[in-house]
């Protein structure tokens, strides 16, 4: 009997172990193309530990003058901070709003929040295109950054009403009794209990904005104002692919994600599935 | 809660809905009205139009008789995406979230499978691509050493009887640690007593499984399926950056074929009305979601 379980545990550490590197497998190649010499990697393999190591395909990606990654890299930096703080603030507000006030029709209104959420990005960007290049906000940063942060609204405000359900009212109450406003009340004190959740909340869509293509690529048109995803799509070569220069940019664009990832892990998975868990 | 003025209310919600109803209820309202927007008026002309198309770039259904090897159209694409990905993800999901419990360092395996969710998808599908080539790639170098002649070992994407299934496949890597999460999330939080008496009672890993853990996990379940088939259906940068759609329309998607109506034919009723349609197929996990929902705030 003994024998059999650990037997049966092996396997299960095995097949798990297995899919693991599986799964990882894509990611160390491609940091491994990243830095060799592509020429190399076409005879050996990049699967081979031996030849040369060297920087030079990030180089390369990064400050050649025909597409500049560092360029796109600060453009992406640009539009994903305030893409990230509006949102959360006003999100946070109306959620706010829900969780502690009434008003009719106010399950309608919070019901359109959950539609919002499952519309794909293609059923408003025509018109989007439209609006923006009436108000001469096509192709500039202010005009994409207005529509990640109206289309990362919804969720958030999903997000953060759960929370604040949750959120006993005691000192909410004990504060309006001694006459504190209900703005006061929310950034004082409401806002600073929350302070998890507000950065889940953020961490998420940060990663959401930053690795966004769609609305960049309808938006976004000269290349110059090009973010760092956009770029990477572009990058694939014309008639050869060069993936040494194709896998340091990948590696470029989803280090900050990564970076994200492994310094917030808790606040990322909370983040990404807390919510469909209800507390 | 008693009753507090909707003043209030106003004053929180207010900034917010301003943002919400002009730059997104007003371009969804757009989009529906251009999609009816002909040249004599308000019809069906370019559902029409995008229904009958059969150029292989844009084919949503082919309705006279389908090609055997892809393309099938986009909208076929899309639900073969679905049926072969939603059970892979989410049967895969529920294995390891069960089977991670005994295994060490298994939060380490939930971060690698995690990885997929957490880069760009445009990154995801140059990875995709890095997998599947011709030179480099370690899914032709195996079939290769297998022994397998052909297209097998040969670069999946660029040939029409696999470039469908290699992205698909290729997906499965990318949002199995979503459904792994969601799972696991859901399974510590199940009372392990009810497990444990299970295993007492001489109950076999497969029998807790299907019996106790599959039950348990159910709106954790429905709500992992339905995150997938949303993601399924509004699939495009990984087949944007790997494929275009191609080779001869076999791998293109709704998302795309509305995005080659926009910016290659510069067509947008017709764009619109692929928008509509692929809304249309999203409004059915999407209404199903609020009943979720719903659900769950009835029984707290």
């Amino acid at each position: 009997m003994r024998r059999k379980i650990s037997l049966s545990t092996v396997a299960v550490n095995l097949v798990a172990w297995g899919l693991a590197a599986l799964w990882a497998l894509p990611v160390v190649g491609l940091v491994m193309v990243s830095v060799r010499p592509y020429k190399e990697v076409i005879l050996q393999g990049w699967w081979t530990l031996s030849g040369h190591f060297t920087l030079d395909n990030y180089v390369n990606a990064l400050f050649n003058p025909s597409y500049s990654l560092a360029q796109s890299y600060v453009n992406s930096f640009i539009i994903t901070i305030p893409s990230t703080i509006v949102p959360i603030l006003l999100a946070a507000l109306a959620a706010y709003g829900f969780s502690r006030f009434s008003f009719p029709m106010k399950s309608y209104l919070f019901l359109a929040l959950l539609l919002i959420m499952a519309a794909p990005q293609q059923m408003v960007v025509i018109p989007l295109y439209m609006m923006l290049k009436d108000m001469r906000l096509i192709n500039t940063f202010q005009g994409l950054i207005l529509i990640h942060s109206s289309w990362g609204l919804a969720w958030i405000t999903f997000f953060m009403h759960n929370f604040f359900e949750m959120l006993p009212r005691e000192i909410e109450e004990a504060a309006r009794v001694d006459g504190a406003s209900d703005i006061t009340i929310f950034f004082n004190i409401v806002l600073r209990l929350s302070m998890p959740a507000l950065l889940s909340a953020a961490v998420i869509q940060f990663t959401w904005v930053w690795s966004d293509f769609f609305f960049a690529l309808m938006f976004l048109i000269s290349p110059d104002k090009y973010v760092i995803t956009q770029r990477v799509a572009t990058l694939r070569g014309q008639y050869y692919i060069d993936w040494g220069l194709l896998s340091a940019g990948s590696v470029l664009a989803m280090l900050v994600p990564l970076l994200i990832y492994a310094l917030l892990q808790k606040y990322f998975i909370r983040g990404m599935v807390g919510w469909t868990v209800k507390g | 809660m008693r009753y507090r003025g909707w003043k209030q209310f106003l004053l929180f919600v207010l900034p917010a809905y301003t943002l919400i109803a002009v730059f997104v209820i007003t371009p969804i309202l757009g989009t529906i009205y251009l999609s009816f927007e002909t040249e004599s008026g308000l019809g069906l002309d370019n559902y029409i139009a995008v229904i009958e198309e059969t150029s292989p770039d844009k084919a949503l259904v082919y309705l006279q008789g389908m090609p055997r090897p892809p393309p099938w159209g986009a909208m076929v694409h899309n639900m073969v995406w679905i049926a072969i990905h939603l059970p892979l993800s989410i049967g895969l999901g529920l294995v390891l979230a069960y089977i991670l419990r005994g295994v060490k360092g298994g939060s380490i395996v939930k971060s690698i499978m995690f990885l997929g969710m957490v880069v760009p998808m445009v990154v995801g599908g140059l990875m995709i691509r890095f997998m599947y080539d011709e030179f480099i790639g370690v899914v032709p170098r195996l079939f290769a050493l297998l022994g397998v002649e052909g297209i097998l070992a040969k670069n999946w994407l660029i040939y029409p009887q696999t470039s469908l299934i290699a992205l698909i496949l290729g997906s499965v890597w990318l949002w199995t640690g979503f459904n792994l999460t969601v799972f696991s999330a859901a399974l510590e939080s199940l009372p392990s007593s009810v497990i444990e008496a299970a295993m007492i009672d001489g109950a076999s890993s497969w029998q807790i499984f299907s019996r106790i853990v599959v039950p348990q996990l159910r709106p954790a379940i429905m709500i992992a399926v339905i995150m997938t088939v949303l993601w399924d259906l509004k699939i495009f940068d990984i087949v944007y950056v790997s494929t275009f759609g191609g080779p001869g329309g076999s791998s293109t998607v709704l998302a795309l074929v509305m995005y080659i109506y926009f910016a290659r034919a510069l067509d947008y009723g017709r764009s619109a009305a692929v928008a509509i349609i692929l809304a249309l197929l999203t409004l059915i996990p999407g209404i199903w979601f609020i009943r979720e929902v719903r659900k769950g705030e009835k029984k707290d």
